[in-house]
């Protein structure tokens, strides 16, 4: 093989990086069975690379070599711990016999890496470790992201972040959590965990503007590769829900910064590619009559989609799906979505009969929208005093600024 | 990304190990430094002479003051420094965590360096300005 100009074998080695690192690191957790080693090794095989290519020329199939340099570093570190603390003698000297070349070329191939990274993706999300804390272990293992800057994308700070990443592995550690995809009468459950991580990532990025871009297009990168390792309905649900919901980002907002309401959003500026991938994963997971929740969401958020304007919105459908989702998910914040949706399709009366029933309940009492929605249905009916005091009573509870200065801006309106 | 490490430890814990003990650790600890000298994670570092060997300077009325010794006094005293490169944050503890000296009683505060080199830009252009007058 011709030997290439440093700097573009920089640049290979840095591509190789981004591409593979995160199966590599896979297959070696598997192997090694722990993060820290894995991590560590993987990257002194990257720092030999660098080192020893420029010579030797790009070996034929870099991964398998980039795996079995980072063995041997690995018993390496392994001997050195053992120095130390006087512990895994034994799985040094296990290690050396089981990994041999046969191993390490069977776990090189394809498939079996891509189980690997399935593993790592349960393990970082089992339900023994913090909800923060599985969302700090996925995006820094599974996505590669420094704690930096995952810190910065949560507004917590670094050193606050990196102790849930070593709580979360000490965790792993201490109850030997093993690496592995639970058996199919228990994924259900595990999947479900692995779901709500990839979905809390991508809700942390679809309120915020700036950082919150990057951390959807991470959530959605690891949906995708869900669906390629499981392709569960629900995980096509999930990540249906998560690309219809991203195509409205650009409209989302306008350059100022406002919010816009669905109502008021130019849906030209909605991205089409994403909505048809969206709408046709979701597709694929309702036919498949085994789906939950994201499915049902991502069946709402299409029927937006595919409408021309909030008038011409299939609200009935809407309604239903929402039936749907009450009957697998009760919550009163579903309800209130629902009742919504009644108020498009019947009639603004009958959305705050089901609001004002809700309210009495108690459970929204605090829920800002639940008294903006009042608001705006009460304006629509011309009880405009009704509808200041629910204005206020929302303002009062909202939390982010844009939703106060939107509500602001409304019960200016009415004064 | 840099991070400096300080190392705190008990004099008098130290004092009361046998020199075997000591020699131990200090070969532990050397080579450690070695193998994160080898992939490229130690930038630098110094160990530090007792705390009364070391000043303090401050400014007080206008004037320059000095006081013996460190400026907080604590049980542990600063033994060290380390200067370490890390990917980020959890890198570094993953380094720091397998340090030898850990296991005799020493702790380390790891602090992220601050990058100043845009501030000292600025600054060099604010000088410029002046001098240009």
């Amino acid at each position: 093989m011709p030997l290439n100009a440093p700097e573009d074998l920089s640049r290979i080695i840095e591509t190789l990086y981004r591409c593979e690192s995160g199966r590599i690191l896979a297959t070696l957790v598997g192997l090694l069975g722990d993060l820290d080693l894995a991590e560590e090794a993987m990257h002194e095989a990257f720092a030999t690379a660098l080192d020893r290519w420029p010579h030797d020329g790009i070996p034929e199939k870099p991964r398998p070599w980039l795996i079995s340099a980072a063995r041997f570093k690995a018993i390496d570190g392994i001997r050195r711990r053992t120095r130390f603390d006087g512990v895994e003698k034994d799985l040094a000297l296990h290690l050396e016999a089981q990994m041999n070349e046969a191993r390490i070329n069977e776990a090189s191939q394809e498939e079996e890496i891509e189980d690997d990274r399935l593993r790592l993706i349960f393990t970082c999300c089992h339900p023994a470790l913090p909800p923060e804390g599985q969302i700090a272990l996925t995006l820094r293992e599974v996505c590669g992201l420094p704690t930096e800057e995952i810190a910065r994308a949560f507004l917590v700070t670094p050193a606050t972040l990196a102790q849930r990443i070593v709580r979360a592995k000490a965790v792993i550690r201490d109850k030997a959590i093993p690496y592995q995809v639970p058996l199919s009468q228990e994924l259900s459950a595990r999947l479900g965990a692995v779901l709500q991580v990839v979905y809390l990532v991508f809700n942390a990025g679809y309120s915020a503007v700036a950082t919150g871009a990057e951390l959807s297009r991470e959530a959605i990168r690891l949906g995708r590769l869900l669906v390629d390792l499981l392709p569960e309905p629900e995980v096509m649900g999930l990540l249906g829900l998560m690309l219809l919901q991203e195509s409205r980002r650009v409209a989302r907002s306008s350059a100022e910064g406002e919010l816009i309401l669905l109502e008021q959003q130019d849906r030209l500026l909605w991205n089409r590619d994403q909505i048809a991938e969206g709408i046709s994963l979701t597709a694929n997971a309702l036919a498949s009559r085994r789906f939950g929740t994201y499915t049902l969401q991502a069946a709402i958020a299409a029927v937006h989609a595919e409408a021309t304007s909030t008038a011409s919105t299939d609200w009935r459908q809407i309604t239903l799906l929402y039936d749907g989702l009450l009957r697998i998910h009760p919550s009163p914040v579903v309800e209130l979505n629902r009742a919504v949706a009644v108020a498009m399709c019947e009639g603004p009366e009958q959305g705050l009969r089901l609001i004002d029933g809700l309210l009495a309940r108690e459970e929204l009492a605090n829920y800002h929208l639940a008294h903006s929605a009042r608001a705006d249905l009460c304006r629509r009916l011309g009880r405009l005093s009704e509808a200041r005091a629910s204005y206020e009573r929302a303002l009062a509870l909202a939390g982010q600024e844009p939703e106060r200065r939107f509500l602001a801006g409304r019960l200016q309106e009415l004064i | 990304m840099k991070y400096i490490c300080l190392g705190y430890y008990e004099p008098a814990k130290h004092a009361s190990m046998t020199a075997d003990e000591r020699n131990a650790m200090f070969d532990e600890c050397f080579v450690y430094d070695d193998y994160l000298r080898a992939n490229g994670h130690f930038v630098g570092g110094e160990a530090l002479q007792p705390e009364e060997t070391a000043l303090t300077v401050y400014w007080k009325k206008g004037k320059v003051a000095t006081t013996d010794g460190p400026y907080a006094e604590t049980k542990e005293q600063l033994g060290g420094i380390l200067m370490l490169e890390a990917r980020d944050m959890n890198h570094a503890i993953q380094l720091m965590s397998q340090h030898p000296s850990l296991k005799y009683g020493t702790l380390f505060e790891i602090h992220p360096t601050f990058d100043m080199s845009g501030m000292i830009q600025e600054s060099e252009q604010r000088r410029g300005k002046v001098a240009a007058r």
